[in-house]
Formats: structure tokens, C-alpha cells, sequence
């Protein structure tokens, strides 16, 4: 595990390098990700190290997002201020974007001509969301 | 023990990084656990619980959010690390992300401009101030990006932070539902969908659910991460 946490941290000082360097406007954590990806289609697969630490970090992504969102506490009066407009504009544009994106998506595969035999596989398993 | 000696041991902990980690993970496990109880209800969102819960805390025992991101900033380091692990992913499903390579493209500009289009046009609409509009633009995509651009623009650094986490929750909530009005059925779809609206929440969402959805909505992250960035400056540069 720890040869790919290293690998990991490796790959994210690289994208932050080459971020900074070339003044991309990317953070470096997404062109580290650019640059493993570029690895593994070098490699041509995944090492079974690298897949169980990266699923150990990815299986509760979300629990990362909590130290940030805490930070809603230093912006109290401006949140409590404006709320019907923040609110609006989250709900609002939540359902928007993706209503949009993926009608859109829907509609270019469509047309792609790519739905042809690959609709099937994918019926039927909406409903079983939330099982896993 | 009397009151002396437990206030003691409360200001030596409250001040020491063990505390604000600990409560960060113990209060999202307590929202997982609801989370799943729900099974996996998206309106019983954990990181939405998590941070309800650690708010009040720091409120009622008078923490300040410096004190507390003194632990909890263990946690937040780890956002890099995992933004270059979704490389995994994202590689496994490469074949299926190459042969929608047109739908996506279309779908992540479409996405793109809508996203950051109708937040401000709705705050506008409602009568916000310029520093929150300015500081909503970039609210889709993931945290140091959205930053970045704010920054930028004009906006608030450390609000548009916030806007970032509750427009992944709203997303993470509200996808499901909307989708499955809309018969949106295709993973492929629903995930890059969900990615483009709410970023790693929402792509955190989407690999709960479904394994091909997680894929395209890392990829809808990092994607929109990059369009929203170089889109975004120039469009606000073409406003008067």
C-alpha cells in the first residue's frame, strides 16, 4: 500500500509542478490525474496495489468534502442575507444542469448511432439504484 | 475528578489537532450510518449531515473554524490524492468513455454553460449581490479550481469554497430524482450528468450507486474542472 500512496503523492507534486510551471488553469491534483492515467495506458493495467489503495481513498470521497463545507461558518451573515437567491440558484441550477447534460448526452448517443444494441444493457437497472 | 481538572483536559484537547480529526470522522460516519439505514436515500446525504452536526458543535462549545481545520486539514490534504486516484477509474472504463467521446463533448459544454448560466442568472433574478454572484459562477466544479477562478473573476475565495460543497449536495441530492423523471436509464448519462452538476460529491454519489456512473462522473469532473476554467474568464471578460 504504501509504494502507491507514495505513487499517488508523486504523481500530484508532478501535476502541481507542471501546473505552476506552465501556468495551466487546472489544480495540480487533476493533471496528477492526467499523468496516472497516462501511466496505466502505458502499462496497459491496473497493479493490484494501486487498486485497493486508490478504492480505499475513492470509497468515502465525500468524507473529504467535510472539512470545507464546515467553513460555511465564517460566511454566516452573508449566507443568512442572501439565502433566497444561494438557495434559488443551487436548487435551480442543480436540476438544470443535470436535466441538460444528460438529455443531452441521451440525445448525441442517439444520434451517434450508438444506441443501437447497447440500449438493452442498460434497461432495466435504474430501478436498483440504492441497493448497493 | 472535579470541574478544574475536566476543564483542563478540555482546553488541552480543544486546542490540540487530535480533537477537530476525531469529531470530523466521527460525525461522518454517523451521517453514513444514517445513509445507509436510508439505504442510500440521497436526501439523507452524509456529508450534509456531517457538516449540520460539526457547525453546531463548534457553535455551542464556541470553536473557532481556525481551531478546528488545525485537525480536520489532515482530511482535506487528501482531496489531491484521490482527484489522482479517479485516474483508476476512470482507465477501467476507458473503452465505454471513448466510444461516447462526441455525446460527451456536447454534453459537457452544454453542461458546463448551464451550470454556471443559470446559477447566476436565478441569483440575479432574485436580487443577489454582485460578490455572491460572482463567487456562484464557478460553483460546479471541484474545490481548488472553483477557487482559483473566483479569485479571478472577482468573486470570494473562501464563499465560492462553500457554494462548491452545498451545490454538491444539492446535486447529489436532487440528480436521482430528476433523472428518473426524465428516463434518463443509461449509467453512462446519469453518471457524466451528475459529475458536470455537483463535481466529487456528486461523483462520490454516482460510484455508491453504480460503477460505469462513478467512472463518467469523475470524468464529467475533471472536464469540467477544465472547461469552466478557460470558459468562464473569457465569457465574464465579453459581459459589460
Amino acid at each position: 500500500m504504501l509504494p502507491f500512496i507514495t505513487l499517488l503523492l508523486i504523481c500530484q507534486l508532478i501535476g502541481e509542478a507542471i501546473a505552476r510551471g506552465l501556468d495551466l488553469p487546472l489544480p495540480g491534483p487533476v493533471v496528477g490525474m492526467a499523468l496516472l492515467f497516462a501511466g496505466l495506458m502505458l502499462r496497459g493495467g491496473v497493479p493490484e496495489g494501486l487498486a485497493k489503495t486508490s478504492g480505499g481513498l475513492l470509497d468515502h470521497l465525500s468524507l473529504l468534502f467535510v472539512p470545507a463545507g464546515v467553513g460555511v461558518m465564517l460566511h454566516f451573515s452573508l449566507v443568512a442575507r442572501e439565502w433566497l437567491p444561494i438557495a434559488g440558484a443551487l436548487i435551480g441550477s442543480a436540476v438544470l444542469t443535470v436535466a441538460v447534460t444528460g438529455l443531452v448526452m441521451i440525445v448525441f448517443t442517439r444520434l451517434a448511432g450508438q444506441a443501437n444494441g447497447e440500449d438493452g444493457e442498460h434497461e432495466g437497472e435504474r430501478e436498483h439504484e440504492g441497493e448497493r | 475528578m472535579n470541574e478544574g481538572a475536566l476543564r483542563e483536559i478540555w482546553v488541552y484537547l480543544s486546542t490540540s489537532p487530535l480533537l477537530g480529526l476525531t469529531v470530523t470522522l466521527v460525525a461522518y460516519q454517523a451521517g453514513f450510518w444514517l445513509y445507509r439505514k436510508a439505504k442510500l436515500n440521497p436526501l439523507v446525504n452524509p456529508v450534509l449531515i456531517a457538516i449540520v452536526a460539526l457547525v453546531a458543535l463548534l457553535s455551542v462549545t464556541g470553536t473557532s473554524y481556525a481551531t478546528y481545520f488545525e485537525g480536520a486539514q489532515f482530511v482535506h490534504f487528501l482531496l489531491g490524492p484521490a482527484t489522482v486516484a479517479l485516474a483508476v477509474p476512470l482507465y477501467r472504463n476507458f473503452q465505454a468513455v471513448r466510444r461516447s467521446a462526441v455525446p460527451l463533448a456536447v454534453a459537457l459544454l452544454a453542461g458546463s454553460i448551464t451550470a454556471a448560466g443559470s446559477a447566476v442568472a436565478i441569483a440575479w433574478l432574485l436580487g443577489a449581490s454582485r460578490e455572491t454572484l460572482l463567487s456562484l459562477a464557478p460553483k460546479s466544479v471541484t474545490t481548488p479550481v472553483a477557487m482559483g477562478v473566483a479569485e479571478q473573476i472577482g468573486g470570494l475565495p473562501s464563499l465560492t469554497a462553500v457554494l462548491v460543497i452545498l451545490t454538491g449536495i444539492t446535486g447529489a441530492v436532487l440528480a436521482t430524482g430528476t433523472l428518473n423523471l426524465l428516463r434518463v436509464k443509461d449509467w453512462r448519462a446519469r453518471g457524466f450528468a451528475i459529475g458536470v452538476a455537483a463535481h466529487g460529491i456528486g461523483t462520490a454519489r454516482a460510484f455508491q450507486v453504480n460503477d460505469v456512473a462513478g467512472a463518467f462522473a469523475s470524468l464529467a469532473m475533471g472536464l469540467n474542472a477544465l472547461a469552466t476554467a478557460v470558459l468562464l474568464p473569457l465569457a465574464l471578460r465579453l459581459l459589460p
